[in-house]
Order: C-alpha cells, then structure tokens, then sequence
C-alpha cells in the first residue's frame, strides 16, 4: 500500500507500463528532457531515452496525429496536450480520424492510443489554462472519454486504457494534480471503463460529480450530513460511455438527483445525465433534476474573485442539495 | 385553394367518430377519392376517400381522438400553400385534438389544486391510496407538498390500522376461514414444497412487474372494436337475465334443396349457403312469435315492425353483426345476395355504419368451427339469439328404423325479462319444423 498524490499515480502507471510494454511511447510539448509542466512524465526520458519519450513541436494537430500513425502501425502511443484548452487544434485528428478508425475501416484497422490532458479552473490559470472540454469530447461516438479523480482510480484506469483498442481520452483535472492524496494498493488491478463508482452511500439526494467537483461535492455532502441529509454520490468516472445502471439505481433509492459538473451550464455532460434521469427514472423522481455548472461565459475569469464566481464549491452544491432535500 | 376534410356523419345516427389512422401525412401527396384516413365507431372502421387532390397541408386531429361529424380534420390544398389557421372545431367531449387522451387513475380533485411529482402519483397508484385518503396526508415538502417521504411515512400508519389494498370491498377480499387455507397448512404439509423461485433483488418491484404480475406477461391495447364488444357483452348479460334451451334439427330437405338449387343460384352469381335458410325460418318464426322480434325497455314492450336479421360474422381481431334489414320482404335468393354481401364487406371492414344497425334478432353460426351447441349472449337490446351447430351425420329413429340423417343442433338463447321458455321452444318447434320440412 502506498499513499500517492494524483500526479503520482500518473507518472508511477505510466513508468509501469512502459516497462511492461515495450510499443509504448509518450509524444507531447516538454514530456522530455523538463518532464511536463506538471511533472507528470519527471523522470521517464531518463529511464527509456529519447525515442520512448519524444518532446513535440508546438503543434497539437501533429502531436494527435503522429499518435494515430503511429497507434495503426502498431504502436501505443501517449500524446500529452498540455493543457486541455490547446486541445482544439487536434479536434480533427481526435474526432474525425482516431475516433473512426475503427468504424470506417469496418474493424480492420484500430487506433490503440491515449490522449492525456490536464483540464479545469480553480488554479488561477486564466482564459487558456483553466477550460472544461469533456462535453465536445463525450458527445463522440468512438472515443472514450475517463475523468478520474483519485489516484486509486487513476491507477487502475490508466492501466486499462492501454488495454483497449480505442483512443482514449484520458482527463486530468490539474486542480487535484498535487491535492488528492490517496492510498494504492500494491496489487495489480485495473478499473474498467463505464464503471461508475458510489463514492458515498446515502439515502436523500443522489449528487453525480466528477473530477474537482467530485471533490467539492464530497466536501457539501459532509456539511449538509450535519442538517441530517444524507447525500450518496456517484462518480462516474467514465464519462462516455455512461454507467446509467449505476446512476439510475441510485436515483431511484433517493428520488432526487443533481449533477454537479464545472464545464458551462448548457449542453455540459450533466444535461446527458438530466436527460438520461428524466426519461428513466421518472416515475421514481421527486423532485425536478438539478444542476450545478460553471456559468454560461466564454470562459474561467483570471481575477480570482470571477475565479470564485465561476467555479462551483461545496458551498454552492450543499445550498442545491438543501433544495432539493427540501423540495 | 385548400380545402377541408372533415369527419364524415357515418349514418343516421352516428354523431361523432374517432380516427383510427391517417394513411397520409402532412406533406403527402393525396389523389381524390384515395383513402386518407381510417374512421372508428363503435360499429365500423370505414376507409374515408379524400374529397380533392392535392397535398396535405395540415393534419388538425390526431389518430386516436374522437370528434364530432363535421369537424375539420385536415387541409389539402397546394403544396407550399400557406393555410389560414383553421377555426379550431371543438371535439367532443370524450376526445381531444392533437392530445392523445391519457387514461388516469390519478384522484383528480388532489391534481386539481396542487401537482404531485412523479414518484408520489406512481406510489398512490401502486398503493391504492384514495382521494380521500390522500387529503388525510400533511405535505412536509416546500410549499406543503406532498413529498415520497410524506407517502412513505402514511404507508407506516396505515400499515397499522389498514392493509394495503383495501380499496377492495369486503366480498372481493380472499376469504381467511379454515375453508379457505390451502389444505396442506390445514392438515400440514404433506408433499415435498418445491422452493419459490425469487427473482433478483431490486431496490423496488419493476412496476409493470408489481402491476400485472410475473415477467413474460405483456399488455396488449385494446382496439376499438374489441372494447365495444366487452362492454357491449357485459351488459347484456347485466340486463338481461339469460336463458339458453337446445332443439334438434333434421337438415335432409333443406340440403336437398341446397344441392338441387345450387347450380341455378350460381348462375346469377350467388352462393347459396345455409345461412339464408337460417335467415328465412328465422323470419317464419319471428312471424308466428312476434313478440320474440321484440325489445324490453322501462316503458314496455317495443314491438317491431320490421324484421332485421343481423348475423354474426367472426373477423381476425374480432365480430361484427351486420344486419339484413326487411329480411321478411325478401326470397331466398335476396336473403342469400344479402348475406354473402354483407358477410364478405365485414371481412374485408369496408360495412357502413347503418349496415350494423336497427337488426330485431341475431343468427350466430357458430357450427363453422366445429361447435355443435353453444350458449350465445343476446344482442342488446333484441330479445333472443338463434345459435346453429354444426351439422353432422347422426344415426336417427324414423319410423322405428334407424335411419343416418344430417342433424343439427339449434340453440336459442332468450331475454327472460320479456320471454319465457315456453315461447322461446314454441318458436323454435316453428323455425324446426320450417326447416325439416323444407320446400
């Protein structure tokens, strides 16, 4: 058993797999020789050299696509985005090319790769280094999109995203980098995709939350538990394709859902969930479903109190949960 | 120049209709004369022709709402012809336009003033939970409502005091003497119990589970035609105290005839079946009983003038009465030119409303399928129902030899309110003896 921050779990899976895994090689701006921004790759190039851990140009449109030349010819690439907000540029190589290989070729050809990115605001990063981008992503039929947020699960997801065959978009909230700390057993395991995860057991209000929001939502689940409501939350861990099962039992027990995500209100991956809820689970709902997101703006403000005003924290997801406890 | 397709008056007395069907939609081209729609009473399902060719360019009433004749239901005209919006006709009562009706059990007076969620209607549905009953419940939620808890906690109590269900009156409640225990707990358990099979956990029964009973059961809706004929048979035999007796028959004559005429029938282009001699020995009956071609109703006895002989024609997905009107004016020949029209257009579904109506006296074969007597329920509001077997060889006594006749069983079922056995069997001996001494 060992205790590992979120970055740790990174950056110890990857160095595991690549000893493992001899085709595996990271691709992405500064992976190398500074070992990311983040450090999520600190130490890699010294252990498997140049050729495994190969620092790109400034260009996220050839760093996703090397990858997917790559990923055909037989390799198993890890291209980093820097930051989720750079991600744009390969939108194109993610949507268009890796996410059909697949179906286009009708199962000939696959495109066996990870796409890791740090998302989410709350750090001070501004416009550019603060952008939610899971909705555009998920929406993708051919793509997986996993946002775990504890190094347990990071561990055992990282591990099964070099056991499938399809690009896989693996989403770091950069938020939770260094604040998560959690314990990793020593065995071997993996997490499966579209396996969501009861994070808390509770009877009144189901909340569904993921990445820094999971964590916030655990925090208001505690501070409403002291006004005697008993929230279960749900991580979803994968976020396409949807663990509805787990979802839906869940809202069925409780009869009241909020989903908590911190991407722009509309159109985010909780308005899935709301859809998913109300067509599934009607009979079972009393209350209307609830969302809590980040605000329908262009995007995170840098002053921190727009900063502030932008996130959603425990504090406003226990007011929601007061709510719909109430309701 | 659009115009307007409106809910045919589907005979004399028939005031409103329900679409069954739109064979077109907006958009569609439509030639005249092609069939647009498909219109449902309680008799019929009638194929209505467009009255202009054209495009649809609006559909006003939806499939499944009934409106009065003369409601515009569409608009044909050019394509990309803008409509004036259509004066909205109003539908009758029992209908609605656009909406589809939804049947509910919900206690209404509860929804009129306050909405329940979801989950708290579905829970007084499953749980039986009474208007009244209901009103006993103090909302805990914002605002006073009703919340799954408020219904959870009510559910506790009336636990205590009152089982769930008993909604139910007290003789539709099983029975709870010694009588009705399963013997093996009266006299202890004899056989081997086989284990009840449970099905997997569930946080809570599937609701069309818990309402209907085991998986692998399904409901099937109901067509129009199969709910007038339930409710139309449920009160029959609420009103009408039913009374069944069972003659016998010898059809030698009548299929000598058949076979000597046959031939000649063809000739003009009909089939002659037993049916029309059925029809006509009604009519020689009916004649010498006309009470039986009669009706009970609170002022008295209404006496018919004409005889209408409806016959029952078994479809796929139901039955049909059409009716052969002035049976009596008519000849054989007439009677089975009738009969096999009306029989053949009630298969095909293409009978007019006024076809099904007016009949005094209903003849059931059900012989066809192989049933030799039978206990028919009586077309309201008539008075009897002639049932024919089928007919078989039998061997018979005549003349104190045993002789191989084709014999038929004749069942006659009466309303006892105005008939007694005795004139139901008199005027079976009439129609008998027409028959076996046919000419």
């Amino acid at each position: 058993m060992a205790t590992l921050t979120n970055i740790d779990a990174i950056t110890r899976t990857l160095q595991e797999e690549m000893r493992r895994d001899p085709n595996i090689f990271i691709t992405g701006e500064d992976v190398g020789v500074r070992g990311g921004v983040f450090r999520a790759t600190k130490g890699l190039i010294e252990e498997f050299g140049d050729k495994r851990v190969v620092d790109s140009p400034l260009s996220e449109l050839s760093i996703v696509a090397i990858g997917i030349g790559a990923a055909m010819y037989g390799l198993h690439p890890v291209c980093e985005i820097q930051f989720a907000d750079y991600i744009a540029p390969a939108f194109n190589q993610i949507v268009n090319e890796a996410a059909r290989v697949r179906y286009r070729s009708n199962g000939t050809w696959t495109c066996p790769m990870i796409i890791r990115t740090p998302y989410g605001g709350g750090v001070g990063g501004g416009l550019y280094h603060s952008q939610s981008i899971e909705a555009t992503y998920a929406h993708v039929p051919g793509l997986y999109v996993v946002a775990p947020s504890t190094p347990y699960d990071i561990v055992g997801m990282l591990r099964y995203a070099f056991r499938v065959d399809d690009p896989v978009l693996f989403l770091e909230h950069k938020k939770t980098y260094r604040l998560i700390k959690g314990d990793v057993p020593d065995d071997y395991y993996t997490i499966p995709f579209g396996k969501a995860d009861v994070k808390r057991a509770g009877t009144d209000v189901t909340v569904v939350a993921y990445g820094l929001m999971l964590h916030e939502t655990l925090n208001a689940a505690e501070q409403v538990a002291a006004d005697d409501i008993s929230v279960e939350v749900i991580d979803p861990r994968t976020l396409n394709p949807i663990d509805k099962a787990t979802i839906l039992a869940s809202v069925k027990k409780t009869s009241k859902a909020l989903i908590v995500y911190e991407d722009n209100l509309t159109l985010g991956w909780g308005a899935e969930i709301a859809a998913i809820i109300a067509s599934e689970a009607f009979e079972y709902l009393d209350a209307p479903v609830m969302r809590v997101a980040g605000p329908d703006v262009p995007a995170v403000p840098f002053a921190r109190t727009m900063q502030d005003f932008f996130m959603p924290n425990a504090e406003k997801i226990a007011s929601a949960i007061r709510k719909l406890a109430k309701y | 120049m659009s115009t307007n397709v409106v809910m045919p008056q589907l005979g004399e007395s028939v005031i409103e209709g329900t679409i069954g069907k739109w064979f077109k939609q907006v958009g569609d081209k439509v030639e005249q004369y092609e069939s647009i729609m498909e219109v449902v009473t309680d008799k019929v399902t009638t194929e209505i022709p467009s009255p202009a060719a054209g495009t649809v360019l609006q559909i006003l009433i939806a499939e499944g709402a009934t409106v009065n004749a003369g409601t515009v239901v569409a608009i044909i005209g050019a394509a990309g012809e803008s409509v004036s919006a259509p004066v909205p006709q109003k539908p009758s009562d029992n209908g609605q336009a656009l909406a589809p009706t939804l049947p509910t059990n919900q206690p209404t007076s509860k929804l009129s003033n306050q909405r329940l969620t979801p989950v708290v209607a579905r829970m007084l549905a499953d749980n039986n939970i009474a208007d009244a009953e209901l009103a006993t419940i103090q909302g805990t939620g914002e605002g006073g409502r009703i919340s799954k808890k408020d219904i959870e906690n009510f559910l506790k109590t009336r636990g205590n005091s009152k089982k769930p269900g008993t909604a139910l009156e007290a003789w539709e409640q099983p029975g709870t003497g010694e009588l009705f225990r399963p013997t093996e707990e009266v006299f202890g358990k004899p056989y081997p119990q086989t284990p009840t099979p449970t099905l997997p956990a569930q946080d809570k029964p599937d609701r069309k589970q818990q309402a209907y009973g085991s998986v692998g059961e399904e409901i099937v809706p109901v067509s129009p035609m199969r709910k007038a004929i339930a409710e139309h048979m449920v009160r029959s035999k609420q009103i009408a105290p039913h009374v069944t007796s069972v003659h016998e028959a010898d059809m030698s004559r009548v299929i000598a005839y058949q076979k000597a005429h046959e031939a000649e029938f063809a000739k003009q282009g009909v089939k002659l079946t037993l049916t029309a001699f059925f029809v006509q020995a009604a009519v020689v009956a009916l004649k010498a009983w006309p009470i039986v071609n009669a009706s009970y109703t609170d002022q008295g006895i209404l006496m018919k003038r004409d005889i209408n002989i409806g016959i029952a024609v078994a479809l796929e997905d139901g039955l049909i009465v059409p009716v052969v009107k002035h049976a009596d004016d008519k000849s054989l020949l007439g009677i089975a030119r009738s009969v096999n029209d009306l029989a053949s257009r009630a298969r095909e579904k293409r009978l007019q409303p006024d076809e099904v109506q007016g009949g005094t006296f209903t003849i059931t074969n059900y012989g066809i399928f192989g049933s030799l007597f039978g206990m028919p329920v009586i077309n309201q509001p008539q008075s009897a129902i002639l049932g024919v077997g089928t007919i078989q060889k039998r061997a018979v006594v005549r003349d104190d030899a045993i002789a191989i006749r084709p014999m038929i069983y004749l069942s006659i079922t009466i309303d006892h309110r105005l008939l007694d056995g005795a004139i139901g069997d008199q005027f079976m001996q009439k129609l008998k003896q027409f028959l076996e001494e046919y000419k």
